[in-house]
């Protein structure tokens, strides 16, 4: 069948590769996943239950149900971000959803959109998909892979229409400050640039509190915050996720969503009410076994000669690897049977990292990392 | 959270964990782990460390019950006095003193269910102040310690993703 040049043009993502390498092996430790290794809270799957039993299976509101976008409202003053519930949230099929419609709602074709990298694989194609052109900022690691107005500078994102930003980060794990933000903002004020601000792991963050662009002067009305709650709520593959934004820019991905998702799945809507309501305890529990992991896999790494920076959210490690990181993932893999993601996937700036996820026990991790630290070894 | 408090959170979760992985974990220095566990035993925070157990797996393993146990007090003896005698005997491995319908909620471990039926007719109940015990045994351990009782790893998610 013939395709449309748009969809053969599209690049196979990196991560591909490394999946199939590591499917092909069944003794492999992965530190590859990209998602929680627990559950989503138990209150919340019997509330997913309970609705299936009532009969729950209709669509919902386009916006999502209203109860819900209330919840999401409220649960927002806790990053001082009010929103209303009736025009200014929309409820989507996973922040991917979010992300996308955000392109679409905000980018027309020929417009630049710069993106900081490394960072999560799916802005670049889906601003292509929107008809634009990606502008990359390189982060970089002596700032922690924080965003800076003079990396914007330096790549001319001045001329840029539209921002990216997602922290905190996947791969590398870095957060922002307020004050990291407020010369981001001023940034984007003086040039005139809208912002999608992608704070899926705003939840996951370690003895800092979360930050967010859209706080601060100027900058709620020129920003789109994306959220949900796969990473929060251990609930990737309920696929639920939210927009939060000015009345027009909602208004304008809800034009979008009507015609292409109708509604976001109902079951998770109720999974997601429960979430808000009575899982606190959860998260905060999921939180703090992360942020062990997190520590015991960063001193790890540093002792063993990677040096890894301190990773303020997420669950990610992004040591550097002192060379070419896809050779070293791939002869990890093979001389040790441990899955990690070069950070090249992940786009300029990522060379010679390695993402380790550490959404994995705390066993397999210390399993992992003595693997990775006796191969690091004879590779001396 | 204090260093105490962080130290006992891994504890908790796992007994096993060496010092220097609980220095890893909590951000402490080896030195104020080891003070921390030394502070957690002396204070009587910490009373012993266990592995969990599913008995149910292990040939000529044991029998577990919960006994409910009513007693009457007098002037000379209160709840103290009767916890620290049902205590002395090996058998029980936990006691509790409870709110509801009875006072004492104490687990029994035996070899077999003759010798736990024999050490509450022969040793429990005859005791002065105890008035009714009802004995249920364990048919089945679902969750111990915290920790679910069942097979291997269900990790079903993709080995690598984005």
């Amino acid at each position: 069948m013939r395709l449309s040049d748009r969809a053969s043009d599209l690049p196979e993502s990196g991560i591909r590769k490394f999946f199939e390498l590591a499917e092909a092996r069944d003794d492999v430790i992965s530190l590859g996943v990209g998602e929680p290794d627990f559950s989503a809270p138990w209150a919340a799957r019997t509330a997913a239950i309970d609705s299936l039993e009532r009969g729950k299976t209709s669509y919902t509101s386009n916006r999502g149900m209203a109860a819900l976008r209330e919840r999401i409202a409220d649960h927002h003053e806790r990053y001082d971000q009010p929103y209303d519930p009736a025009d200014e949230i929309l409820v989507t099929t996973g922040a991917s959803e979010a992300v996308d419609l955000a392109f679409r709602a905000l980018v027309d074709p020929g417009d630049t959109v710069a993106v900081h990298e490394p960072t999560y694989i799916s802005y670049g194609p889906g601003i292509e998909l929107a008809g634009g052109e990606q502008l990359t900022v390189p982060t970089r690691a002596e700032d922690d892979f924080a965003l800076t107005r003079e990396s914007l500078e330096a790549a001319g994102a001045a001329e840029a229409d539209l921002l990216v930003l997602c922290y905190p980060n996947n791969p590398t794990g870095a957060t922002m400050t307020e004050e990291e933000y407020a010369e981001v903002a001023a940034f984007c004020r003086d040039n005139d640039l809208r912002v999608i601000a992608d704070e899926i792991y705003s939840a996951l963050t370690y003895g800092t509190d979360h930050a967010s662009i859209a706080t601060q002067p100027g900058m709620r009305e020129r920003t789109v915050v994306v959220n949900g709650f796969s990473k929060a709520y251990a609930m990737t593959g309920l696929r639920l996720g939210y927009a939060l934004g000015p009345a027009e820019a909602i208004d304008a991905m809800n034009r979008i969503h009507q015609y292409t998702m109708l509604s976001a799945p109902t079951t998770p809507q109720y999974a997601a009410c429960e979430a808000l309501d009575r899982c606190d305890e959860e998260v905060t529990e999921m939180v703090d076994e992360y942020n062990r992991r997190r520590r015991l896999v960063v001193s790890r790494f540093n002792e063993m000669g990677l040096d890894t920076f301190e990773p303020g959210g997420a669950f990610y490690a992004f040591p550097d690897c002192g060379g070419d990181d896809e050779v070293f993932a791939e002869e990890l893999l093979e001389a040790e049977g441990v899955a990690v993601v070069p950070g090249s996937v992940f786009g300029e700036g990522g060379e010679g990292h390695l993402r380790v996820s550490y959404a994995t026990s705390m066993r397999e991790l210390k399993e992992a990392t003595d693997r990775i630290a006796s191969f690091v070894e004879s590779r001396d | 959270m204090d260093a105490e408090r962080e130290v006992l959170d891994v504890l908790a979760r796992n007994a096993r964990e060496d010092i220097d992985d609980i220095a890893a974990q909590t951000g402490l220095d080896a030195d104020a782990v080891a003070a921390a566990i030394d502070a957690l035993e002396a204070d009587n925070v910490v009373h012993g460390y266990q592995a969990v157990v599913d008995w149910d797996r292990v040939d000529e393993g044991k029998i577990r019950a919960i006994v409910e146990i009513n007693v009457e007090l007098d002037r000379e003896t209160g709840y103290e006095q009767v916890a620290d005698r049902i205590a002395k005997f090996p058998a029980v491995d936990a006691l509790h003193l409870v709110s509801g319908d009875y006072d004492f909620a104490v687990e029994v471990l035996g070899e077999t269910m003759q010798d736990v039926s024999r050490f509450i007719s022969e040793q429990v109940a005859p005791m002065p102040e105890v008035t009714q015990t009802v004995t249920h045994y364990i048919m089945e351990t679902y969750k111990d310690g915290g920790i679910r009782f069942e097979d291997g790893d269900d990790d079903d998610r993709l080995s690598v993703s984005p």
